[in-house]
């Protein structure tokens, strides 16, 4: 009050002013803009360098390039194999891993709910090499009955057409390993919907006599699909680059088959590099990139996509 | 018996509404139980019968879901059945789902245990033919490796993260946002092209060396410490930084000395579930350290062994006679395993004993 007089005018020049840049200021907010700028550049650099190094196998005359007939013939049966191991994975993983969303968020007692999702998790933490290695020492031998009833049976059916492979080493159990390793991430992201669920809608529907199911379908459901949908796109973009189980499991022989139990399978492009990479030099390594190029812009594709559709339903979510 | 109005003993529940029961059986109350407890025994009693354990699994489940379906059915109705249907169905693809998991830690455990001695932990494979032998340098490359990876990706994790949350505005900060969950879906194969071609731009082909893998080990973990680091710095509550701007702290002294220390717990554990995700990579290293068998701890000169390549080399190329080798590979294997379910217990260990300071 009795200052008032002299204050007012330098704090109306100091309202008109933003608030002071101090030197640290500067630097930090400097600092962390060029982090994330990085991040943005390194990603522009993985494509950038890839097609730097893919550059010379495109290019090349078809006979230099390693396969039979160019560049195009060696990598199509490689993203067949890709695409058929991974939506086969998705096929068997998408719906047990709803299964097991709902089970921790409405089925499991509260206590230990969190817990068991602890347990999922850890499914996602064991290393893929490991997965390789139980795939075709556990896995793969349990297959090889059912494998031989299947081509008796449904060998009508082409995808058991036979005939069955002896070791197991197939593209059924590539699938099956790789809808192992990708459960727990499709279920993590479905368990945050089902979470977020607005309680009110599933205590109305309880109030107005509906059963567990009933509930369920009616209100977690709906409001989980566009969730469900994108975590599933989450977990292909997975399935489609894992490596080294694929590498260690799964018999190539290098044709285009829908045939799940036989010992002749295509292979996918990220085991095919896996294994080829150490032995190859010259042309054959660029082709290898060149092939590494179409996984990485697949699983951009596959990717952008399913965080899309994950964040538009998480802008709706709050008026729901 | 008197006759009474139905007002007096409440509403009259047994008297069909145009025909519709009010009220309808239900099943004793554990009717779920007994039947369980029915299909296990069956169950048993068709292994000691000389069944495939897994097939009479499979029966005895069936025969649960059967059961219990059919049994509510003529007793509770459609309704309920189905809901007893889908209880038992999601349930059992839970218990599924835990199958590999223990089928994994059994069999890793089973077949590595053999080798899990001191010599494994302290000879490298120099030299080595057939039996004897260990991973002692595959063991220090992975320190190396995954520390020098560690070391790029920290600093750059948290520095977007604090871009995000504190600074971020506007289309960049959307941009990265996006990028960032986009990157965690880059295969570990492509980041180790990518790191391979980055280096034979420079050095020419054919180049192996430890910071090439370290640098393809950070392009996956960097997503991954921004994503949790950004959670844990939204977390901190606002009316702390407002404290510290109303004492006339600059922003950089209020993130450095408010909002880090509050969520250092967060930050810590997802740096080391970060590095637990990294750990057992194999693709990456394989086309970027290649191996070798001996000790080798300069990043910077030539091929280095890491634990999950030194695993696959082991299980793919035993050599004569191939048991040493694949027992190497299982041990190799035991203990990646030990070492991530490690760092998952302390990262989970971290966030329980150093909660976020939310309150007070």
């Amino acid at each position: 009050m009795r200052k008032g007089s002299t204050v007012l005018p330098s704090t109306e020049r100091t309202r008109s002013r933003r608030a002071p840049q101090r030197p640290g200021d500067r630097v930090f907010s400097g600092l962390s803009t060029g982090a994330g700028v990085l991040i943005l550049v390194v990603l522009a650099g993985v494509a950038a360098f890839l097609v730097a190094e893919a550059w010379p196998a495109l290019i090349a005359p078809a006979d230099e390039v390693p396969g039979p007939d160019g560049i195009v013939l060696y990598i199509w049966p490689l993203l067949f194999g890709t695409l058929l191991a991974a939506f086969l994975a998705l096929l068997i993983a998408a719906p047990l891993a709803v299964a097991i969303a709902l089970f921790i968020t409405h089925y499991a007692p509260r206590r230990i709910a969190q817990a068991l999702g602890y347990i999922i998790d850890l499914l996602a933490a064991i290393p893929s090499i490991i997965y390789g290695l139980w795939g075709i020492q556990v896995l793969a031998p349990l297959t090889v009955e059912p494998a031989g009833w299947l081509e008796e049976n449904l060998g009508f059916i082409p995808l058991f057409a036979g005939p069955a492979s002896t070791t197991g080493r197939t593209m059924l159990v590539a699938a099956l390993v790789l809808a192992v390793m990708i459960l727990p991430i499709v279920s993590a992201v479905v368990r945050e919907a089902f979470r977020q669920t607005p309680r009110l809608h599933e205590e109305a529907s309880l109030a107005l006599g509906a059963t567990r199911w009933e509930m369920i379908r009616m209100a977690v459901l709906p409001f989980g699909r566009s969730s469900i949908i994108g975590a599933s796109m989450l977990g292909l973009g997975r399935a489609l680059g894992e490596t080294m189980a694929v590498a260690i499991v799964l018999s190539v022989s290098g044709g285009v088959t829908f045939n799940l139990i036989s010992s002749g399978n295509p292979g996918t492009i990220a085991a095919n590099i896996a294994l080829e990479f150490p032995e190859s030099t010259g042309i054959a390594v660029n082709t290898l990139i060149a092939s590494g190029l179409v996984l990485f812009a697949v699983t951009l594709l596959v990717n952008m996509a399913a965080r899309a559709v994950i964040n538009r339903r998480r802008e709706f979510s709050g008026a729901n | 018996m008197p006759v009474t109005t139905s007002s007096e003993r409440g509403p009259d529940l047994h008297t069909p509404l145009s025909g519709v029961p009010l009220t309808h059986g239900q099943l004793p109350r554990y009717a779920a139980q007994f039947t369980l407890l029915a299909a296990i025994a069956a169950g048993i009693a068709l292994t000691l019968a000389g069944w495939n354990p897994a097939a009479s699994a499979i029966i005895a489940g069936a025969g649960y879901v059967v059961v219990i379906y059919a049994w509510s059915r003529t007793v509770e109705g459609p309704r309920k059945a189905r809901d007893r249907l889908v209880t038992a169905v999601v349930t059992g693809a839970f218990l599924l789902a835990l199958l590999p998991l223990v089928s994994v830690i059994v069999t890793v455990v089973g077949n590595g245990i053999a080798r899990f001695d001191v010599e494994f932990f302290t000879y490298s494979m120099r030299g080595v033919v057939g039996e004897g032998g260990g991973a002692y340098h595959a063991i220090m490359g992975t320190l190396v490796v995954t520390g020098l990876a560690a070391l790029i990706s920290v600093p750059i994790g948290i520095l977007t993260a604090i871009y995000l949350v504190e600074y971020g505005r506007g289309r960049l900060a959307k941009a990265i946002t996006f990028f960032v969950d986009v990157m965690t879906g880059i295969p570990s194969i492509v980041a180790g092209l990518f790191a391979y071609a980055l280096f034979a731009l420079v050095f020419g082909p054919g180049v192996r060396m430890g910071i090439m893998g370290a640098i393809a080990l950070s392009v996956l973990m960097i997503p991954v410490v921004v994503r949790s680091a950004e959670e844990m710095l939204k977390l901190v509550p606002n009316e702390l930084r407002e404290a510290a701007y109303a004492l006339a702290v600059p922003k950089w002294r209020t993130i450095v000395k408010v909002v880090l220390p509050t969520a250092l717990a967060g930050i810590a554990t997802g740096v080391t579930l970060a590095i637990a995700r990294v750990i057992g990579e194999t693709a990456p290293l394989l086309i970027t350290l290649g191996i070798t068998s001996s000790v080798n701890l300069n990043p910077v000169d030539g091929r280095m062994a890491t634990l999950p390549v030194y695993a696959y080399y082991q299980y793919v190329t035993p050599g004569v006679p191939p048991e040493p080798a694949l027992e190497r590979a299982w041990t190799a294997a035991l203990t990646l395993i030990i070492i991530v379910m490690a760092l998952n217990l302390i990262a989970r260990l971290i966030s329980r004993l150093f909660a976020p300071k939310t309150r007070g």
